[in-house]
């Protein structure tokens, strides 16, 4: 943890992140009300309307306050919801091994292999819109990246000696899976989590646009629904969608940084390659072919 | 070939898991799609009318196995039913029409994507710390991170409405007829350009990170510094030597990322009203033509299989490690 603080790339994401946390939670307080009309349908960004209005003349910095209400909470709920799932297939699939195994690691590549998008526009076609559904639709179509990784780290963990000593001393699997094997993932299950979650915002923010959430709740994914079908691209729009998707770029982007920071904290050998990178800038040698000699003196 | 046989088990349980969940997703639902469907139709039409509509659009009462079995037939013989919005058209044929366009759309932005992607990722592993090894990878992170259909969109506004440069809907002007003349191709050529840019600028990225990153262990060889000290030219090191190995793991996450790419074109020819499958979908989700969602969900997961199984034999057929390896 102490290790992530120093680490830049690990700070900017977090910090965006914090700052967009914090938006999400008070924003909606001192904003207008967003789905209130207070203005001329449409009407460029203003000083009272920073981000302008939409086509119903509702204020876009309060729909996009409120938008990142709901689009965080659902994001990372899903991310949360699709990291325990898959934990919970994928060590019970590499811890049993055998038929098991065999039968979790069908189920999830099957899952793996569907194209997410049709199966989920199935799926939320046939249920009730909202909130919930968006989320339920984006579990089931997303464990299976969870899944596979914590399989796969399962199966090497498994004959490691620490929990072969474990076995021998006769604890229970369930035990051994919970306080040998989950604690030892822990950077994995972090990363595994940031993946899902930047997965679960762009997929809900995609089915909304579709118009398979609930049209008339605020998120991020309505706010671009309604701007395409206000045709603000055709009167030349440009803030009733530019704001929201830069949002949704942003909090991916800090997400994926913060994932590479744990992956470079996680792998010895990237941060080795950092280091010798910058030790070949600080002599000015390009890096090539061969491996170049340093002179470093010695005190 | 063994491998081959056990891959193609493998889809076959994918394919058929697909079609059993087209069939049951309907019936587990709360929502029920024969009122929804009909509701339109409420007070309209008399009980035969209605009872020949039910017909027509294969609602039945019958026993849940025996629906199955007749669901089954019908999806082997490739009769998806008949469309709701495109009445009295046949599901299949109104998917048929928007199939040309998708793989033309898709198939021409991925190749293209892919082969840039991958150029530019050699380019950065090989000038390990260079200009584009320090730029690419962060820049295209973000561009990633924006949604798909979100790219298409500022691309469409910039391109299409505020320079005027490129047309913004359809596949083809509508004064065009479609024949194998100049002026069509033309038409349907510039249509495509901008939806085809959206979706290569949106995944050119993931290519580039995935190019460089296994070029980067394929440099770490011994045969790679075998061959620099042979005295070979740096050209040929990096792509007979460094390159072509450097593709293989490449492939199999080409087949792997196909589902993903495709997603983000169906939502792309939605922003440009491009007539492919994505068209098609928002159009059935719209006006709830259950059987159109159904039939495409059928082809384009099928399709994915199907192009998984060709990455697949691909990969046999380049790898003899993956042949010797199914032999012993």
């Amino acid at each position: 943890m102490t290790a992530l603080m120093h680490n830049r790339r690990a700070l900017i994401g977090l910090g965006v992140l914090a700052g967009f946390a914090l938006l999400a939670m008070f924003g909606p307080l001192f904003a207008a009300d967003p789905s209130a009309q207070l203005a001329l349908p449409l009407s460029p960004p203003s000083w009272q309307h920073p981000f302008g209005t939409t086509g119903q003349g509702q204020d876009v910095l309060a729909q996009t306050l409120a938008g990142a209400r709901t689009s965080l909470v659902i994001g990372f709920t899903v991310g949360l919801a699709q990291v325990a799932i898959g934990a919970l297939v994928g060590t019970t699939a590499g811890y049993l091994g055998g038929w098991v195994d065999d039968v979790g690691t069908l189920v999830i590549n099957i899952f793996l292999i569907m194209p997410g998008l049709p199966l989920m526009v199935i799926i939320a076609a046939y249920l009730p819109t909202g909130s919930i559904t968006i989320a339920l639709v984006l579990i089931v179509t997303g464990w299976a990246w969870s899944a596979r990784v914590i399989r796969a780290q399962t199966l090497s963990l498994r004959d490691k000696d620490f929990v072969l000593a474990a076995t021998v001393s006769g604890e229970h699997g369930l035990r051994i899976v919970a306080c040998e094997l989950i604690p030892n993932m822990a950077s994995l299950l972090a990363s595994a989590f940031i993946g899902a979650t930047i997965y679960a915002i762009g997929a809900e923010v995609a089915l909304e646009f579709l118009g398979l959430g609930d049209v008339s709740h605020v998120t991020w994914g309505t706010n671009l629904y309604w701007a395409s079908n206000d045709s603000a691209l055709l009167t030349g729009a440009w803030w009733t969608f530019v704001p929201t998707g830069a949002c949704v770029a942003l909090v991916g982007f800090a997400l994926a940084m913060l994932n590479s920071a744990i992956d470079e904290l996680g792998n010895p050998r990237l941060r080795a390659e950092r280091g010798y990178l910058a030790e070949l800038r600080r002599h000015g040698v390009r890096p090539g072919v061969s491996t170049p000699v340093l002179r470093r003196e010695v005190s | 070939m063994r491998y081959l046989i056990r891959r193609l088990a493998f889809y076959l349980v994918a394919a058929w898991a697909s079609v059993t969940l087209a069939f049951v997703i309907p019936r587990l639902m709360p929502g029920d799609p024969e009122a929804t469907m009909f509701a339109r139709f409420h007070g309209k039409l008399d009980p035969e009318a209605m009872a020949a509509l039910r017909r027509t659009f294969g609602f039945s009462d019958a026993p849940l196995a025996q629906q199955y079995v007749c669901y089954l037939g019908h999806v082997v013989r490739g009769d998806l039913g008949v469309s709701v919005s495109y009445f009295p058209a046949r599901v299949g044929d109104v998917i048929a029409t928007g199939m040309v366009w998708t793989l033309f759309l898709a198939g021409l932005a991925v190749a293209l994507s892919y082969a840039l992607g991958t150029l530019l990722g050699i380019a950065a592993a090989w000038r390990r710390g260079g200009w584009l090894d320090a730029v690419g990878p962060p820049l295209f992170v973000l561009l990633g991170a924006f949604p798909f259909f979100w790219l298409a969109m500022l691309l469409l506004f910039l391109f299409g409405f505020t320079l005027g440069w490129s047309p913004v809907r359809h596949a083809y002007d509508s004064g065009v007829t479609p024949a194998l003349s100049a002026q069509f191709l033309w038409s349907v050529a510039t249509h495509a350009v901008l939806p085809a840019a959206t979706i290569v600028v949106a995944t050119v990225g993931g290519w580039m990170l995935d190019m460089r990153n296994t070029m980067m262990t394929v440099l770490g060889e011994d045969y790679v510094t075998l061959a620099h000290a042979k005295g070979l030219s740096p050209r040929r090191v990096m792509f007979r030597y460094a390159a072509r190995n450097a593709l293989l793991p490449s492939i199999t996450s080409f087949g792997m990322a196909l589902g993903f790419v495709l997603s983000g074109s169906l939502l792309t020819e939605i922003v440009f009203s491009y007539p492919g499958q994505g068209y098609l979908l928002i159009q059935a989700v719209r006006s709830l033509d259950y059987p159109l969602i159904q039939g495409l969900f059928l082809t384009i997961t099928l399709a994915v299989l199907g192009a998984n199984f060709l990455v697949d034999i691909l990969y046999v057929w380049l790898d003899p490690r993956a042949r010797t390896r199914s032999a012993s």
